[in-house]
């Protein structure tokens, strides 16, 4: 073997040395930046008690917590409504949870 | 066995739609493959168009198409799934902090930088939601209303969290080690997002601090700095943006282990959807399931070919076999395994009908090293999680 080839190989078990210690990732440096879309121009649908929705619903979670759902009976409907105050905090006036419930049923599930 | 008895969906896999809306911009949407399926197609921070499952907080789902481009999901396509509104949009990684505290002998406060100097460790995992599919069970369940693209397989890098807890040093009477990050609910009665494992499931040799995601800083939406990674388990253990680690001398109780993330503790974790009353466990490692991914239900393969692939994965014991049927599950031939990226990655598979023209109900089944395989009918449980029956195809050949 010419010294050159010997020059040229040492060059490349270098490189492969070097190239395979550099595949793993190091941690991050710096601030990450970015600003979420909102509710993405969702929306409950129109009708009784939707004000009541949005003002209570809304602080925590956009309307397609709501619309996606399967159709819900009015019993779980009540249940998910229960379970907002209940377990996740939401200060919903009790005065309210019946037209929460009344709204999501007729809206978005069945009797 | 007839897979195709029962089948009652249209034969769309995820028909995609674009139309026209006010102001000249083109609103993509898809159809999922259950009732109330219609979801926008919409590009959040750092990711490509992702289908919206709900936008805050932000819940986007992977196309499934992209499962068919690599073995690894690319960071702008890997699925997102938040708990709590408040998520923090801007995170500093030169001042993050991972709070060690509890049962341990000297409390730690550990930077980046300090992760950068213990040992490495580099693994291939799929994250997959504990709700993955959930849209799909029969009965309806309520819950975040998935199709199959809540999970991603992605190559993490990071610090054994082993290592940390040495470095801690866990006193005598440990039980379990919790894990809390940066998102906090909007009411300060809002249960704050927290997980535990029990302490042998942390110090296993593949539980990391990861700080990378493919070779990249992870994205904001995926837990920018870093985040936990229990490989073989669920994703609700995977805190993002991990802030503290607390070692505990009681079992958590809670909300987030006590009540939710919880699991029949039946067989095969199933009950009927009319039962009440039984006990229930922590969710906890994934069970195995495959998927074709090169042709949707529904689809015509292109013309003269009978080529499918897919991916297989399970809780971590790693893919023993991927069988294919064209003739909806009454017959069974083997799959091609390709490159093996380690038990708790996804596994590509290809094979090739043995069919003439026409339309067939293909299904495919994997089998763990553990000996666990898929079942032809799925179970059911009152939250919609584990979904892994064997998935069935109806596919046109040309």
């Amino acid at each position: 073997m010419t010294k050159q080839s010997l020059i040229v190989l040492g060059i490349v078990i270098a490189l492969s040395a070097s190239a395979f210690a550099a595949t793993k990732a190091t941690p991050p440096k710096g601030t990450a930046t970015i600003s979420l879309p909102g509710d993405a121009g969702m929306a409950f649908k129109p009708g009784p008690g939707a004000g009541v929705v949005q003002g209570q619903c809304l602080s925590c979670h956009s309307s397609a917590y709501v619309s996606t759902q399967p159709v819900l009976t009015k019993a779980q409907w009540t249940a998910e409504v229960t379970k907002m105050k209940a377990v996740y905090g939401a200060p919903i006036p009790d005065d309210q949870v019946p037209t929460i419930v009344d709204y999501l049923t007729t809206q978005y599930g069945k009797p | 066995m007839d897979l195709g008895r029962g089948r009652f969906l249209a034969a769309t896999g995820a028909a995609i739609a674009a139309g026209a809306i006010p102001g000249g911009a083109v609103a993509q949407s898809v159809k999922l493959p259950f009732a109330n399926g219609d979801r926008p197609l919409v590009a959040f921070p750092q990711k490509r168009p992702l289908i919206v499952l709900t936008p805050r907080p932000p819940q986007l789902e992977t196309p499934f198409a992209v499962f068919d481009q690599g073995v690894y999901t690319p960071n702008d396509a890997f699925y997102v799934r938040w708990h709590l509104a408040n998520i923090p949009q801007s995170v500093n990684a030169d001042t993050h902090r991972i709070a060690v505290t509890g049962l341990v002998n000297s409390a730690l406060s550990l930077s980046l930088a300090d992760l950068g100097a213990m040992p490495a460790v580099e693994l291939a995992a799929v994250n997959q939601c504990s709700g993955n599919s959930r849209g799909l069970f029969e009965p309806r369940v309520a819950g975040g209303e998935w199709s199959n693209g809540a999970m991603g397989n992605a190559l993490w890098t990071g610090v054994r969290l082993r290592d940390i807890l040495d470095r801690a040093g866990v006193k005598a009477g440990a039980k379990q080690v919790q894990f809390n990050g940066l998102e906090t609910g909007v009411f300060p009665a809002t249960p704050n997002f927290k997980k535990s494992l029990d302490l042998d499931v942390a110090r296993g040799d593949d539980v990391i601090v990861a700080y990378a995601m493919n070779g990249q800083p992870l994205p904001v939406l995926n837990g920018y700095p870093v985040r936990l990674i229990v490989p073989g388990w669920f994703a609700t253990y995977w805190v993002k943006m991990l802030s503290a680690i607390t070692v505990r001398d009681t079992v958590d109780d809670n909300f987030w282990m006590k009540t939710a993330y919880r699991i029949p503790d039946t067989p095969n974790n199933d009950v009927l959807p009319s039962q009440t009353g039984f006990p229930t466990i922590p969710i906890n490692r994934m069970r195995v399931r495959s998927f074709v991914t090169n042709v949707a239900d529904g689809g015509t393969l292109p013309e003269g070919s009978r080529a499918l692939r897919g991916i297989a994965f399970d809780g971590g014991s790693g893919i023993k076999g991927v069988e294919v049927s064209s003739d909806s599950g009454a017959t069974w031939r083997d799959a091609t395994l390709e490159a093996d990226y380690g038990k708790y990655s996804f596994r590509r598979w290809h094979a090739e009908l043995d069919v003439p023209r026409g339309t067939f109900v293909v299904a495919v089944r994997a089998t763990g090293n553990d000996g666990a395989t898929q079942r032809a009918t799925a179970g059911w449980n009152p939250s919609g999680y584990m979904r892994s029956a064997i998935e069935t195809y109806q596919v046109t050949v040309s």
